[in-house]
């Protein structure tokens, strides 16, 4: 039994006005927005919102019924898979070297982490102008070495440009943390393990990637809804959701409705399901992946 | 007596200086013309400005028209709305929808006592912005219609007569063909696939590309578009996409860059690209009808319209709405209207200004720039008048989206239009019910 240190609060108020700032926060820019977006689910209403009617489930009803819809979850699923696993993968490479540079340590990691100032919809649009099909320098390159490049009209090129863009910009961000994670692991037990025998290899598998668990765990969360809700504006610079509906994950789709075709009903409707796939999966992750953590 | 003077003499000095700031009133108007268009708008405000002094426009570029749009919903329900608003042809049913939110043009230049005559408008255009009871509702402002840009340079490089560009699709896949030979890695394109191989196409050839007369007669039109003769269009461009002869380079307007870089030697996109065309191309470019299908009867008919018009928005002062009847009056003057039309390509928007560019020797000296008036003034039936739909950019999207997998073989012509019809059908079928008109 650990010995339990409380401080106790001799006024009632003072706990609540300490912790009210966070809450107003919490509040304004969370839950209000949340309920607003439920409310209008449940509407619909002309562009200007001259005229409004409530409708019940209809929006939600119409989503069921839109087979395109639902083969935008298989699309989202793919999407946020290889966006998390490859941006976590190659932001641990990275920041696993980095660690070991020593001279220029500081200009090497000041270059990695400029993607994240980037906005999303110049990201989108850098990547499109690499990959632009005749006009881009990558795709004139593939093109030279027999490699047909088209996002335009092939769905897996359009796919594999907007995750490259995705992972790009997101790539910094899970760097800083693992190089943070990485940096905050004692030497000594690297070095004890090194005196044992054991090779790099091994000892960045049983030593150093457990201790960094819970810094994998917190990014796992963060990319998987950063791919979730984030992206939209790399997608719409990149892709428009084409070929065909083949790059339009759910955001975007809520944006397109809602911004695009000024339908808000729906796209209220849409980003009513998104939350919840959103709660239910950092729940999952909470629960289950969380126990393979140590902290 | 001499301090009443003094008096006197500063409360004047005092409005002389406040005078303007009170005096003039300023409207204003959010526009999606970027670049050289851009530049037009900014030229016309400008010139406006300097011919009187009771009236301030003020142009604001609001982005691509889907974002000065959606700018102009979240302004209105706010209450900051500008005085004028410039929305695409797909809004047009939208805001004819939104009752509360617009003032009729008509009504707007009638209440400040303008000399009004909705007749010298051109009648296609302005019969697509008129309300069913004959009020005009918005302003032509920049309308355009699609038209056959072709590379003469290339035309003359495949061994092909420049002054001899093709007229019909079959003449179209020949020329590709002979362009392809010589070396193009892009024969032809398109811009805005469903305006110009969809909804002109139709129009073109005489055949509703939906029901109701394309939606002008009633919002319960169904989409007709998967009709046999739409079919074999597509499935003909299809054919030429599969052997490289049209080459597909993205929705909206993307298609256009293409051309004016000389990448793409044919392209059927909007009259109004020719100012850019002008500007940066480097090579000699010819304009001509869109082409068509020989064997179908009353092929050609005409074109529909594209661009833009001007809405007022509702909620404003009265001075303020005749500051907007005074620019739209300036905007109709022949000369005015006539210098548009020549700068930018899109439509004269009066037949006087049409008339008046006519006489000035323009088409003669600059041959094709008459293809879009041609296209455009010429009798109009049931089927060919417009389109107007609701939710069209949904449809417009929904096109895009099976046109795609057509080009990429994973759907054939006929599976890709019968799907966009059901599924835009869909989109009309809500639209019909969320703006039904209280009986």
């Amino acid at each position: 039994m650990a010995i339990e240190k409380r401080v106790r609060f001799r006024s009632w108020w003072l706990p609540w006005a300490l912790i009210a700032p966070q809450m107003a926060i919490v509040l304004v820019f969370f839950f209000w927005p949340a309920g607003q977006a439920l409310y209008q689910s449940f509407q619909t209403e002309d562009a200007f919102g001259t005229s409004t009617e409530f409708v019940g489930l209809q929006n939600f009803e119409r989503l069921w019924k839109d087979s395109t819809y639902l083969a935008s979850f298989w699309t989202t699923a793919i999407f946020s898979v290889l966006v998390a696993a490859s941006g976590l993968t190659i932001a641990l490479v990275l920041a696993v070297m980095a660690d070991r540079v020593i001279r220029g340590a500081t200009f090497y990691k000041t270059l990695l982490i400029i993607p994240y100032a980037v906005a999303p919809a110049v990201a989108g649009v850098l990547w499109l102008f690499m990959f632009a099909p005749s006009a881009g320098i990558v795709s004139y390159a593939l093109n030279r070495i027999g490699i047909e490049w088209n996002h335009l009209l092939n769905a897996g090129d359009a796919m594999a440009l907007i995750v490259m863009a995705a992972v790009w910009k997101q790539v910094s961000y899970n760097f800083l943390f693992f190089l943070a994670g990485l940096q905050s692991i004692p030497k000594s037990l690297i070095e004890a393990a090194a005196i044992d025998g054991a090779s790099p290899w091994r000892r960045f598998w049983t030593i150093v990637f457990p201790l960094l668990s819970p810094t994998t765990f917190f990014l796992l969360v963060i990319n998987v809804v950063y791919a979730f809700f984030d992206t939209f504006a790399i997608i719409d610079a990149a892709t428009r959701g084409g070929p065909g509906k083949d790059t339009a994950i759910l955001v975007y789709k809520v944006y397109y409705d809602g911004f695009k075709a000024l339908d808000l009903g729906g796209s209220a409707a849409q980003s009513v399901v998104l939350m919840v796939i959103v709660v239910t999966l950092t729940v999952i992750q909470f629960r289950y992946v969380e126990k393979k953590v140590q902290y | 007596m001499k301090s009443k003077f003094l008096v006197s003499c500063s409360v004047a000095a005092l409005a002389a200086v406040s005078m303007p700031a009170h005096a003039q009133v300023e409207i204003q108007w959010w526009h999606s013309m970027g670049t050289a268009l851009g530049e037009w708008v900014n030229d016309l405000a400008k010139d406006f400005n300097s011919k009187q002094k009771a009236y301030k426009v003020v142009p604001v570029f609001k982005g691509g028209y889907d974002e000065s749009m959606t700018a102009a919903v979240a302004a209105f329900r706010s209450g900051n709305a500008p005085h004028i608003l410039q929305v695409f042809e797909v809004g047009t049913a939208t805001m004819m929808a939104s009752k509360g939110v617009i003032v009729p043009v008509g009504k707007v230049m009638q209440d400040a006592g303008m000399k009004f005559d909705p007749k010298v408008y051109v009648p296609a255009v302005a019969g697509y912005y008129t309300a069913p009871n004959g009020q005009m509702l918005s302003f032509p402002f920049n309308s355009s219609t699609p038209v056959f840009h072709y590379n003469k340079d290339a035309f003359k490089a495949a061994g092909m007569d420049p002054e001899k560009p093709p007229k019909t699709w079959p003449e179209v896949t020949l020329a590709a063909a002979k362009l392809k030979a010589s070396g193009h890695k892009c024969p032809f394109t398109t811009a805005w696939v469903s305006w110009t191989q969809l909804e002109s196409f139709s129009a073109w050839h005489n055949v509703e590309f939906a029901s109701k007369g394309n939606g002008m007669r009633g919002s319960d039109a169904r989409l007709t578009f998967n009709s046999p003769l739409h079919v074999r269009h597509i499935e003909n461009l299809a054919n030429m996409s599969k052997q490289g002869l049209f080459v597909y380079k993205g929705r909206g307007n993307a298609a256009d860059s293409t051309f004016v870089s000389g990448e793409c030697a044919m392209v059927t996109g909007s009259s109004a690209l020719y100012g850019n065309v002008k500007r940066n191309a480097k090579f000699a470019s010819g304009i001509s009808t869109l082409p068509y299908y020989p064997d179908v009867p009353g092929a050609p008919q005409n074109t529909v319209i594209g661009g833009a018009s001007l809405w007022v928005i509702s909620g404003k002062k009265p001075e303020e709405y005749k500051g907007v009847a005074a620019f739209f009056d300036y905007l109709s003057q022949p000369d005015v209207a006539m210098a548009s039309h020549k700068r930018t390509g899109y439509l004269p928007v009066t037949i006087p200004s049409f008339e008046m560019t006519e006489k000035s020797g323009f088409y003669k000296e600059n041959p094709g720039t008459d293809v879009s008036v041609t296209q455009m003034i010429r009798k109009t039936t049931d089927k060919s008048r417009g389109i107007r739909l609701g939710n069209f950019v949904q449809i417009r999207t929904i096109i895009d989206e099976e046109m795609e997998q057509i080009w990429n073989g994973k759907k054939t012509a006929k599976e890709g239009l019968d799907s966009a019809v059901s599924r835009g059908n869909e989109q009309l079928e809500r639209f019909e019910k969320a703006n039904k008109t209280p009986a």
